[in-house]
């Protein structure tokens, strides 16, 4: 009796994984794989392109949502077709390092420093400069991302145009190594400024019902632009990547008629990413 | 606070309405714990017996590493398997990053060392006498390894829920290796932490509590089962 019971718990688990395994190796010839960051999928954006991307080139398209830097690597190392992401200057690295073929900026939105509503640092309506400035002198909580994202990497570039050092072992400057909306919900906690796309932005906004904690302080200079483009991973580089499908992609984010539907992509009635006007 | 209950509603809700990004996640978790639960019993209990059972060389050292073994972080566990899996790895070829497969594979590292060293331990709290009767009576080896895991299957099992534990809550494997695509690669533990990320608590309530209750259903059936025999 004991046995049989045995024996058909073994039978049940090995029918489950004949069953289940049958989808292991499908084809995949016509799938694309993307590399992105986190605020292309937090806020919803993909999941809006992709079923007409799908219906209008046939090409099944999956994505892992990760910091910029890590979407970089998992190029380098072959891993992704194609890749969505946001610092310009890592970009034109990788391409000129020859692990990608084609950088094309498809969107833009802006960075913007959000903090609390009271304050107090006095940054509200400052230049970027002025504000960094501020922030540092009065040793008032800034929370980074701290992960080598796109977004991190902007905040370090900006440090560095307002005239100061990255204040990595400041005790106010706290770094996250966390996503975006996880990293604005710290500041929040903790009553903190940083700094994020306005994509994520507005999507956190969306979560709160229209109330967050936080609000944009500096928004509107030129140093906070916020650039996404897609870059072909080379093929000559990683003999395995699928050159045809990352090109149909990034032609596709280039079309007008692509650029109208990420124009017309909106939360709580608001635009998230903007096209360029070439 | 609200949202502990408000997550607790959207539990019920999501398995109700049958909610398809859910399901594919549930199901994921499932094929991706069902492999590797397989592979590392497979392997596990065979090499646990051996090292339970049998005395040779290096015994106590190797005991002492796969006990070490027991506490493998798993985000490392991911960094090992994402660089033999990896294009540029030696298994590149086979194509089985961001795949289920993939994560069954980090899972069963995880796994095995729990399974070999409760196996062993189960092995060797069993009266050495049933070994010295069961010879005396002319079983041969095949007999002997039958007898006793059968005689240590209630330690077996605790091996077995053991291990499960660790596979079925892990997240840095299923992240690192699986990629977390939905539709795909996305388990229960990675959407947790992707809802959390994202500021869904509620909806990373739900999904947590849906994890228990795929682990309660587990142990009730075999300590159903248990009670059976």
């Amino acid at each position: 009796m004991k046995r049989y019971v045995f024996i058909t718990l073994l039978t049940i688990i090995a029918a489950f994984l004949i069953f289940s395994g049958s989808t292991a190796f499908s084809s995949d010839a016509k799938r694309l794989r993307m590399a992105t960051t986190t605020s292309t999928d937090d806020t919803g954006l993909l999941d809006y392109l992709k079923p007409y991307f799908v219906k209008e080139t046939g090409i099944d398209i999956q994505w892992i949502a990760t910091g910029t830097g890590k979407a970089l690597k998992l190029g380098e190392n072959c891993d992704a077709d194609v890749l969505l992401v946001h610092a310009p200057g890592l970009e034109k690295k990788f391409v000129a390092d020859g692990f990608g073929t084609s950088r094309n900026v498809v969107m833009y939105n802006d960075f913007v420093m959000i903090g609390p509503a009271s304050d107090p640092a006095g940054v509200k309506g400052n230049r970027v400069k002025e504000a960094l400035n501020a922030v540092s002198s009065k040793k008032m909580k800034f929370i980074s991302r701290g992960d080598k994202s796109g977004t991190h990497q902007a905040e370090m570039n900006l440090w560095k145009s307002s005239g100061l050092p990255v204040p990595d072992k400041e005790s106010w400057y706290i770094q996250a190594g966390q996503g975006m909306l996880t990293t604005i919900q710290m500041a929040a906690e903790q009553n903190g400024y940083t700094l994020t796309d306005r994509g994520t932005y507005i999507k956190h906004e969306d979560t709160m019902k229209g109330n967050p904690p936080l609000k944009i302080l500096v928004e509107g200079d030129d140093l906070l632009k916020n650039i996404y483009s897609v870059i072909v991973v080379n093929q000559a580089k990683c003999p395995n990547v699928k050159p045809d499908l990352a090109k149909a992609f990034s032609n596709w984010m280039s079309m007008p008629s692509t650029q109208k539907l990420i124009t017309g992509f909106k939360l709580s009635g608001k635009q998230l990413f903007f096209v360029s006007s070439k | 606070m609200s949202f502990l209950f408000d997550g607790l509603l959207q539990a019920i809700q999501l398995l109700i309405h049958g909610d398809g990004e859910t399901y594919s996640a549930v199901s994921a978790t499932l094929r991706v714990s069902t492999y590797s639960m397989a592979t590392s019993l497979l392997i596990g209990i065979p090499s646990g017996f051996l090292l339970g059972h049998h005395d040779f060389l290096w015994k106590k050292h190797i005991r002492t590493i796969v006990d070490t073994l027991m506490s493998l972080p798993t985000v490392l566990v991911g960094l090992l398997v994402y660089a033999f899996l990896t294009s540029r790895g030696p298994l590149g070829e086979y194509g089985l990053l961001f795949t289920l497969e993939g994560i069954a594979i980090g899972q069963t590292i995880l796994a095995l060392p729990i399974v070999i060293a409760l196996t062993a331990t189960a092995v060797e709290s069993i009266d050495d006498k049933l070994r010295v009767t069961l010879i005396s009576l002319g079983a041969d080896k095949k007999q002997v390894f039958y007898s006793t895991i059968w005689e240590a299957r209630y330690g077996l099992l605790a091996a077995g829920m053991n291990a499960y534990g660790r596979v079925l809550t892990e997240v840095g494997i299923a992240m690192m290796v699986g990629g977390n695509i939905k539709w795909h690669t996305r388990t229960i533990t990675t959407a947790i932490a992707l809802e959390t990320n994202k500021g869904q608590f509620e909806m990373g309530i739900a999904l947590g509590l849906i994890l228990m209750a795929i682990a309660g259903i587990v142990n009730f059936s075999l300590s159903f089962l248990r009670n059976r025999s």
